[in-house]
């Protein structure tokens, strides 16, 4: 799952070829994912495995790395 | 006591002299944006002062003092001009909130070109038009982002050159790039300033519209005036204040207040270059006893969606005055702030083509929880009726917000689109495009916009662009654009679609397009949520009911819909 989210992120969000990320780089409080692309990777996650996140659990803060979603997901699950 | 003071003082035999004889300026003299920000500050016995505290994501922060402003925006200026940009000339600035950014946005004013701030989120298709209308020769971006110019660049046949701040020779330049190391250039202690005249060109900061593309709304020198004193009485900035403006230079928050007023005043101001979260904020005014905040109700109200036991963490007792801009501050976020930090957020209310503050709740007065404020001296503003464009004569009715033109800021013109601009005027008033009315003590409270832009987190969206942006990709054969309220932005975009017969409505096509247009426009124009819709409600001639779609989404009565095609 942490690879399939951030081969995601990478291609979707990073603009940088040079920048390299892994499962901790923080997303949305390094700036990577602002808080309006975050409702597409939101989207994405939903999409890919089935589930529906609570809006209240789609905080900046669950979202920030690639490990701290996949938490998010299994809790969804 | 607040630097207004009195403001029924102020406000007797007002003259925007004031503010001219405080800068040192006479009619006709030479008046340099550049200048005043940096140099005049030096020669004011503050070249050791800080100017700029800059802190990205991880602590890491670099300071740079009024003099170094000084030099820095000398040796960007020069650098220009050996490269061969000229006066009037638009210099587009596409950066991240680094350093460069604001230093080059004073070295570009030095040499009498005009700076074309642009948000650095914005996609492809949303530069291209805008380096497109402006012809612009030059533009200023990091290595992250050059990528965007490249895909662009042979549509542009003006721009000469691809500046790179932060390129590590990695990788060869291509065609037109050229790389700057501020850190590796050699300081230019003597330098030219242009001539500039109060009317000069200064600053091009786009803006959306209902119809049409983005519009150029073009500054000049002489908007210092009203910028310098807006920043002193209604921001209330002071000698030793540490001043924190949120917003990015991309949008005209970012340069009026995010240079051009804290600047020309000599105030030290911080930069916070990372992604939102509410503990890094915090953290971050802690850290720098940050004295002054300008900030946005969406940031407020994400700060309020935060844990409040996460503010009990920090000390901000250093904060002495809170203002927010962008868009309307609802009275939960000023109560809520009056509970937390024991002030209340001042609203101030302005547009990129004002340039500078309209109206206000001054310090030092009654705050209306909810209300935009009153007018600032010099600034005649009434609520005109929509039927007739004469101002009402009681207090209490829903009308058009407008001013008298005349102020120092307002803009001077559409870039090369003169007409749009007249049409901003009717029976000598100026139109602000948005709805409010006035109460018995002249506060304003605001109710809407009067036309379908979209304001979403303090940034105007044209629906235009986005069902023309949409109509661009494979799946999509017809789209409607309108708001749709959000509890954090106010409202956000949302997208009615009828697919192509060949394309299926799910979840993965909805996706497909949401990133499409986050890449092509901006994350902002991206729509939130996507509606499959076919047919799409007409009118009998053939005009898709925008109007329809908006009042669904607000819960609103449809109204008249005789002139639909069918029903939905």
């Amino acid at each position: 799952m942490q690879k399939v989210i951030l081969e995601y992120v990478e291609e979707e969000y990073l603009e940088d070829d040079d920048e390299e990320l892994d499962v901790d780089t923080p997303l949305i409080s390094g700036g990577i994912v602002d808080s309006f692309s975050m409702v597409s990777l939101k989207r994405f996650i939903e999409n890919k495995y089935n589930i529906t996140i609570p809006d209240d659990k789609a905080t900046p803060e669950a979202f920030d790395t690639v490990t701290k979603i996949c938490v998010l997901v299994k809790e969804s699950t | 006591m607040s630097n207004i003071g009195s403001y029924e003082e102020r406000i007797k035999d007002f003259d925007w002299s004031v503010s001219e004889r405080e800068l040192g300026y006479k009619e006709g003299d030479v008046i340099n944006i550049g200048w005043y920000c940096s140099d005049r500050i030096c020669e004011m016995g503050k070249a050791g002062k800080t100017a700029l505290i800059w802190e990205e994501h991880g602590g890491n922060e670099k300071r740079f003092t009024f003099d170094e402003v000084r030099l820095t925006s000398n040796t960007i200026g020069h650098f220009l001009k050996k490269l061969g940009i000229q006066e009037k000339d638009r210099v587009c600035l596409f950066m991240d909130k680094i350093p460069e950014l604001y230093l080059s946005f004073l070295g570009i004013l030095k040499i009498g070109a005009i700076a074309q701030p642009l948000f650095s989120a914005f996609g492809d298709e949303a530069l291209f038009i805008r380096m497109e209308n402006a012809e612009t020769s030059a533009i200023i971006t990091q290595k992250k982002h050059v990528s965007k110019a490249r895909r662009i660049r042979d549509k542009l046949p003006a721009l000469k050159h691809i500046i790179i701040v932060d390129d590590a020779g990695r990788k060869p330049l291509q065609e037109r790039e050229v790389a700057f190391s501020l850190e590796n250039a050699t300081p230019i202690e003597d330098f030219e300033i242009a001539q500039t005249r109060a009317e000069s060109p200064s600053v091009l900061h786009y803006t959306s519209g209902t119809t049409g593309q983005p519009k150029g709304v073009q500054h000049v020198h002489y908007s210092l005036i009203s910028q310098y004193l807006t920043a002193k009485w209604a921001l209330d900035l002071r000698e030793d204040d540490v001043y924190w403006c949120t917003a990015d230079p991309g949008w005209v928050t970012g340069t009026s207040y995010g240079i051009i007023g804290p600047w020309s005043l000599g105030i030290t101001q911080c930069v916070l270059d990372t992604g939102f979260s509410a503990e890094s904020w915090y953290k971050f005014i802690e850290k720098h006893r940050v004295s002054l905040w300008y900030s946005a109700p969406t940031a407020i109200r994400s700060l309020m969606k935060a844990d409040n036991e996460l503010i009990k963490k920090y000390d901000l007792s250093s904060l002495r005055h809170l203002t927010s801009v962008g868009e309307p501050l609802n009275a939960e976020a000023v109560i809520w702030s009056e509970k937390v930090f024991r002030k209340p957020f001042h609203d101030t209310y302005w547009q990129t083509e004002t340039g500078s503050i309209m109206i206000t709740n001054f310090p030092g007065m009654k705050v209306k929880p909810g209300s935009m404020g009153i007018t600032f001296p010099g600034i005649k503003g009434t609520i005109l009726d929509p039927e007739t464009y004469e101002p009402y004569d009681e207090p209490g009715k829903v009308g058009l917000i407008a001013f008298k033109p005349g102020w120092p800021a307002m803009m001077r013109t559409y870039w090369r689109n003169e007409e749009t601009y007249k049409a901003k005027f009717i029976n000598g008033w100026y139109l602000s495009g948005d709805r409010s009315s006035i109460d018995k003590e002249g506060y304003f409270w605001f109710t809407g916009r009067d036309d379908d832009v979209i304001n979403t987190g303090g940034h105007l969206v044209s629906p235009f662009e986005v069902e023309s942006a949409l109509l661009e990709h494979e799946a999509v054969a017809e789209s409607a654009v309108v708001s749709k309220p959000d509890e954090l932005n106010m409202e956000v975009v949302k997208a009615f679609v009828t697919l192509k017969p060949d394309h299926m409505p799910n979840n993965d096509t909805e996706l497909k397009i949401m990133n499409f247009i986050r890449k092509k426009l901006s994350p902002l124009a991206m729509p939130q949520e996507i509606e499959f819709m076919d047919p799409l409600p007409k009118t009998r001639s053939g005009k898709i009911m925008r109007r329809l779609l908006h009042a669904k989404e607000w819960g609103e009565e449809i109204g008249d819909t005789s002139t639909l095609e069918e029903d939905e």
